[in-house]
């Protein structure tokens, strides 16, 4: 089993030199963690900043400098600042090359719901549906089933959906999947977890084709 | 040829003249307010607590108008932003991307004394910038096949689908700078800028207030992010709290 972290790493072995990206909250704000050291990537926040810079300290802490999830943030060499319009720009224009985002749940055509549970206060659902719509590129990262144990990967959504057929990729804590035409297809296992224990836990059409190999971390 | 040249007389005398009807610099936000009244749409600006117009919405609360509609990114924080003229309960309809950090705003919304309207936040961003640039609709693709799309026409582009989605129409837009001259030319420091710019094109009335307020040729024109043709009514601000949700270091 993969825990955040894990999950975290994974993804990032997804970046390629030059891209720009952007992260999700939760786990997926984890990747900046582990961007490998011989690549260069930008990381974009829709509310106005590409070039986002780590955590500061306490003595850098700026209110008018903060990413998408509202955390103080700072700059790099080459940041730019923007209007959230042109944040929206870059992303409906398909310039951000990956976007990498949690989900409550996918179904087997690459829907992803992620922002409102029917019964409970619905926060809204941000800059999500403008990701989703147009990224030429979503990795999900998720657990893979949720607290009361069900599966997040669907044949159908039972929550309101946010974006159609935009998921190519998900990482969880049992496995790496791609979405293709024709379902979850099993691409690696995390380490010490099962083709039988992914089968259990994915209520979706899932494929295993041939040996499977391990992730490595 | 004499006509011509009384006319250029005349001008020159308009341009130098010290037109009380041209000068944009109020007093304070109190002044600023003046006209908003029950049942107006007002555009406020800032993401999250960042770049709110602080001043403004103190003054607002003071003035306990009520039935606004309010277009705003977020709805601020149970004490402090819009939260603040949701307690006074001033506001009838919030129309936002996401609201999740108010707990009088749940109240609110759950016993249906407040009306919501959620939307993408890059299409709040373009229908404030659509209003400003006098667009009245354009497409986009977030939101199709979502509940966001109910009763919004749709239409396939180069085999993809999008929706429609019209410019706002408000009274009166408010937002905050980081600096401004008295002719209402703005700039806005880092991430503050979010969605003022864009709401400060598209109000019927904007007003601006700002951190610190100089006179016209102060500022370079070259970094100016709001040209003063847009902006009504300019202050200087007070006592900026400048208030932060998720305050995180290294």
């Amino acid at each position: 089993m993969l825990d955040k972290q894990g999950i975290a790493k994974r993804i990032a072995k997804e970046l390629r030199d030059g891209y720009y990206v952007n992260l999700g909250i939760g786990i997926p704000t984890l990747v900046a963690n582990y961007v490998p050291d011989e690549i260069d990537v930008t990381l974009q926040s829709e509310n106005g900043l590409l070039g986002m810079g780590p955590f500061p300290t306490e003595d850098e802490i700026d209110a008018d400098l903060i990413n998408a999830g509202k955390q103080t943030v700072t700059t790099l060499p080459g940041s730019v600042f923007f209007d959230s319009a042109t944040g929206f720009a870059m992303i409906r224009s398909g310039r951000v090359d990956l976007t990498v985002l949690g989900a409550m749940e996918v179904n087997e055509r690459g829907d992803i719901a992620n922002w409102k549970i029917p019964g409970k206060m619905v926060k809204g659902m941000g800059g999500a549906m403008d990701l989703v719509a147009s990224a030429q590129n979503i990795i999900v990262a998720m657990q893979h089933t949720n607290r009361a144990g069900e599966s997040k990967l669907l044949q159908n959504l039972s929550l309101p959906v946010t974006g159609l057929g935009c998921v190519k990729k998900i990482v969880t804590n049992l496995c790496v999947l791609d979405v293709t035409e024709r379902g979850f297809e099993l691409k690696e296992l995390a380490p010490g977890v099962t083709v039988e224990d992914v089968k259990n836990a994915t209520a979706g059409k899932l494929i295993v084709e041939g040996d499977i190999p391990t992730i490595s971390v | 040829m004499y006509i011509l040249s009384e006319n250029f007389f005349l001008f020159l005398e308009i341009l130098t003249s010290q037109d009380v009807a041209m000068n944009k610099v109020v007093k304070n936000a109190e002044e600023a307010i003046q006209g908003i009244s029950d049942g107006m749409t007002l555009m406020l600006g800032g993401f999250g607590l960042c770049g709110i117009p602080e001043n403004s919405i103190n003054a607002l609360v003071k003035s306990k108008v009520k039935n606004l509609t309010c277009i705003s990114n977020n709805a601020g924080v149970d004490d402090f932003g819009i939260g603040l003229m949701l307690q006074g309960k001033q506001v009838k309809k919030m129309i936002s991307s996401y609201v999740g950090e108010n707990a009088e705003f749940e109240r609110q919304l759950l016993s249906g004394e407040l009306e919501v309207e959620l939307l993408p936040q890059g299409s709040l961003a373009e229908r404030c910038r659509a209003a400003g640039a006098g667009i009245p609709a354009f497409f986009t693709p977030a939101g199709f096949g979502t509940e966001v799309a109910e009763g919004k026409e749709s239409r396939e582009f180069n085999g993809k689908q999008y929706i429609m989605e019209k410019a706002f129409e408000s009274d009166y837009a408010i937002v905050k700078a980081w600096k401004g001259d008295t002719d209402g030319n703005l700039i806005f420091k880092a991430t503050a800028r979010n969605f003022n710019p864009l709401m400060a094109m598209a109000g019927k009335i904007t007003i601006a207030e700002v951190e610190e307020l100089v006179e016209p040729g102060e500022l370079d024109p070259n970094f100016i992010h709001t040209p003063s043709i847009f902006v009504n009514r300019i202050f200087k601000g007070e006592n900026y709290e400048k208030r932060i949700e998720q305050r995180t270091i290294r």
